[in-house]
This record gives structure tokens, sequence and C-alpha cells, in this order.
């Protein structure tokens, strides 16, 4: 399959041209944000203060890096997805507030946000689980940290990003869900798989 | 050097060794993977896991950024020791891990959630205490992160649920994780002794190289079958689909009570880091 690349900020309709299945190379701006950045973004959001960074038309990557400051300078050693199902209660919220285009996690997200993403033009990502050190190798700088109070892993890192992928197109803005779609095909097979096992 | 310090210097040399290099049976499993797998979204997956095996240890850093909470199985020789300071020691060695490696600051506090920055706190890193009359104290460091690790389960089966149950129980597992733990996984099972035996027999099997199947016949062909079992759901690696979901299914089991059959499942993503050493009594230290 021919992959997909994309500068930030994406574009509404370069968003909702990406279809579940796509492969896709990201060059640009993402964000890491994970459990405690999300909630309290969304605090911030109740207390009308503004968030450190703007999310609009760039990625949110659930990601919780190892990052190293050398001198004065932040380096990124690894930077892998984080779980994104456990963002899954506040993610719709953050995805009509904040906009984000893209998001990039891994282990797939349900029908809530799927419908954010339908209503704002946007697709949800994943790339391979534990691949940390390829996704710091497209990682080029940290151009800025905010929320560092929260830990290495909860703060939310602005990378400069060059080709960051693959990746793959697991919602897109039809709300065509590659993970709901293969868990039922899994659950089709189930019945196959007891019987094997003499269940 | 004293034996405390020898430990400690064994300790983190194991942490750093763990977290950077994977074992050779789960590489050998995973390029093997590789080579057979058919659907395309599952090669472009382990691609990318080998890919990034061999960059991590290229640039000597750790394979993923989760280096997670640590967990040192140390099985004791015939040396008297103290097991405090041996504690110490391995408490020590994940603090300077932390740092020189670096590792992530993952421990933190379960309700006011405030990290301790070392990787160390109340309770961890875990130590798992065996013995045995060897001439040898032996250490493995066993990293773990937390999208694998929050998949286990375990479930009080009926002793009329049988083998059976068990595996049900395990399908099921595996199959409500998806691709969460990061597949291809390695499973880990614990049958019997109690409850908290059965979670602790369920991490200890991951201690065993895959491919490497239990003494007992019996419990060999349960191992044999679930591994069958789990790759026909399709779940894939990285839960994308594919013919690849686990690597291996390792099972302990330990006698329990008449009226009980405990079983603990303990997944383990693709990597599967651990890293062992023997210290010997004049020691030296021999690392495997």
């Amino acid at each position: 399959m021919a992959a997909i690349r994309l500068r930030t900020p994406v574009s509404e309709a370069d968003a909702r041209r990406l279809s579940m299945n796509d492969h896709l190379f990201l060059s640009g701006v993402l964000i890491t944000a994970r459990d405690m950045a999300h909630q309290r973004a969304l605090q911030y959001l109740r207390e009308g203060k503004p968030l450190p960074f703007s999310f609009e038309n760039i990625a949110l990557f659930h990601c919780g890096p190892i990052v190293e400051k050398k001198g004065s300078e932040w380096r990124v050693v690894a930077a892998g997805p984080t779980t994104s199902s456990r963002m899954e209660l506040v993610e719709p919220a953050f995805i009509r507030n904040f906009q984000p285009r893209i998001i990039i996690g891994k282990g797939g997200m349900g029908p809530e946000t799927a419908q954010a993403l339908r209503e704002i033009g946007g697709a949800y990502c994943v790339f391979t689980g534990g691949a940390a050190v390829l996704a710091a190798k497209a990682v080029k700088a940290v151009r800025d940290v905010a929320w560092l109070d929260l830990g290495m892993a909860e703060a939310l890192w602005m990378l400069e990003v060059k080709d960051f992928g693959p990746l793959v197109v697991a919602i897109d803005s039809e709300g065509n869900n590659l993970h709901a779609r293969l868990a039922a095909l899994v659950e089709s097979r189930k019945s196959k798989v007891y019987k094997a096992l003499r269940l | 050097m004293d034996f405390y310090e020898e430990i400690e210097e064994a300790g983190l040399r194991l942490i750093r060794k763990s977290v950077i290099e994977l074992p050779s049976d789960i590489r050998e499993a995973l390029t093997k993977a590789y080579r057979t797998e058919k659907e395309e979204d599952g090669r472009l997956q382990l691609k990318a896991i080998l890919d990034n095996i061999k960059l991590a240890e290229r640039l000597g850093v750790p394979i993923c950024q989760d280096t997670g909470i640590l967990y040192f199985y140390v099985r004791l020789g015939k040396k008297p020791l103290s097991l405090v300071r041996i504690g110490e020691a391995l408490a020590a060695a994940t603090r300077k891990a932390t740092v020189s490696i670096p590792l992530r600051s993952n421990a933190v506090h379960p309700f006011s959630r405030k990290n301790s920055g070392d990787n160390t706190g109340f309770g961890i890193p875990i130590v798992d205490w065996d013995a045995s009359e060897d001439e040898y104290l032996e250490i493995t460091a066993l990293p773990k992160g937390a999208g694998s690790e929050n998949r286990s389960a375990f479930r009080s089966l009926l002793p009329s649920d049988g083998i059976a149950g068990v595996k049900e129980f395990v399908i099921d597992t595996v199959i409500k994780a998806g691709g969460g733990p990061c597949p291809p996984s390695v499973v880990g099972i614990g049958v019997g002794g109690s409850p908290d035996l059965a979670m602790k027999l369920s991490k200890r099997a991951l201690l065993r190289p895959i491919g490497l199947r239990h003494q007992d016949p019996e419990i060999a062909k349960l191992e044999e079958e679930l591994l069958a079992g789990i790759n026909a759901t399709g779940i894939g690696p990285s839960g994308l689909g594919g013919s690849t979901t686990s690597l291996g299914v390792n099972a302990e089991i330990a006698f329990c009570h008449t009226a009980s059959l405990p079983v603990g499942v303990n997944i383990q993503c693709w990597a599967a880091r651990k890293a062992s050493a023997r210290i010997y009594e004049d020691g030296h230290v021999i690392y495997m």
C-alpha cells in the first residue's frame, strides 16, 4: 500500500481524505499528552485558563517519552505510544475543544472518540507499540515542554518530527474503526478456537 | 567490593542489559514470526518491531520508553545472606539505573500519583524470593511495562471447571486484551496454590525461555494447545490482525486446596525483557 505523507498543520480536508487502513508518515509538530495532561487540560478549560500550547491542526500523541537533558537541550531517547483506551473517557471533550487533527496512540479507541473525530474531521492512527527507538529516530527536536510537574511521562512535550511512522489509520473521519472491526472478527472466530481446544 | 556491593553492581548491569537487549529466544521467535506472517499489517508491525530492536541495541538505549516497574527474581543459594541488604542493594541499583541508562521514572504513590522520580518507593522494586542449595545466588531483572501488566487477570475457578475452564479463561483473557498488551505476547499462567500464589506463578512462568516446555507432559501439552488456540484468534501483531498473537505460553503449577482452582494470567508484551546473573560465593559473577 502506498503511504501518504502529511505535514502539520493538517487541514480538515486532508484529514477527511484519510481512510481506515491507510499508511501514513507525518512531519511537523506532535504534542504528547497522557491521562494526567488530559485531565488538567479539561480542568483548565473549565476554569477558563489557556493551555500552554495550541493543539489545533497538529497531532496529539499518546506517549510518555524518556527524555534526557544534555546541557540546556532536551533529547528524546525513546518515545513509543501508550495505550489510548485509558484516555477514552476524556478524549471526545479534548478533541471538540482543542481540535487536534490527528491522534496517535496504540490499541484503538471507542465510538465516542470516533464520533468526535467525525464532527471535527480528524483521524486516529496507531504506531507500533514498543517501537520507541524507531519513534525517537523520527523526532528531530524537542521544541518545548510544559507541565513537567506531572513527571516526565505525563508532561506535554512538543516534538518536531520528520516522517513519523509508519502509522496506520485506525479511525477515519467517516467513523470506520479498525480495532472495532478486528475485535468483531476475533469474536466470530472464538467458537472455532474453543472447539479446537475441546471446550 | 563486599558481597552486597557485588549484588548492587550486578543489579545495575542486569537492568541495563535487560532494557536494551532482548533475550535470543524472543528475537528468534519475532524473526520467525516476520518470515511466516501473511497479513500485510501484521508484517508491517513485525518489521517495525525488528527494526526497533536492532536500533536500540546499536544506540545502546532502551527498546521501549516504558521501562516499567522493576521486578527482581532472587534465588538464594547456600551462602547465608541478609535479605534486607539484598533488597537495599537492588533498590540502589534501580536508582542508579534510572539516571545512568536512563529509565523513565514510573513509580508513583497509588493515590496521590506523586512520582518518586527514581523508580523506587514503598514496596518497590518488587523482589520475589526463592531458595536453593546452589553454590551461587541467582538474580533476574525483569522490567515490565504497564500496557501488558494491566491486562493481568485472576479467576477463582470451580474444581469441576477443570483444565477446560483454565483454557477458556486464558483464551478469554487474551481476546479481551486484544492489541493492548503489544502482541505478539508471551503468556504466563499460574494454576493452583492460592490466589496470590497463582498470580506470582503466572509471572514466574515468564522467566522460562519460550520453546522450553514444562517438564510435566500434561502441562507441556496445555502450553502447546493454548499457544495454537491463541494464535488461531487472529489478533495478530499490535492487534492489527495476523497469525502471530503470542510467541509462547508458559505455565507453572502448585498444589491447591481441594475446594479451589485459582488461575492467574500474566501477559508479557513482545519486548519480553529480562537478564540473569549468578553470583558465586567468592564474588565472581557470570552473566547468563
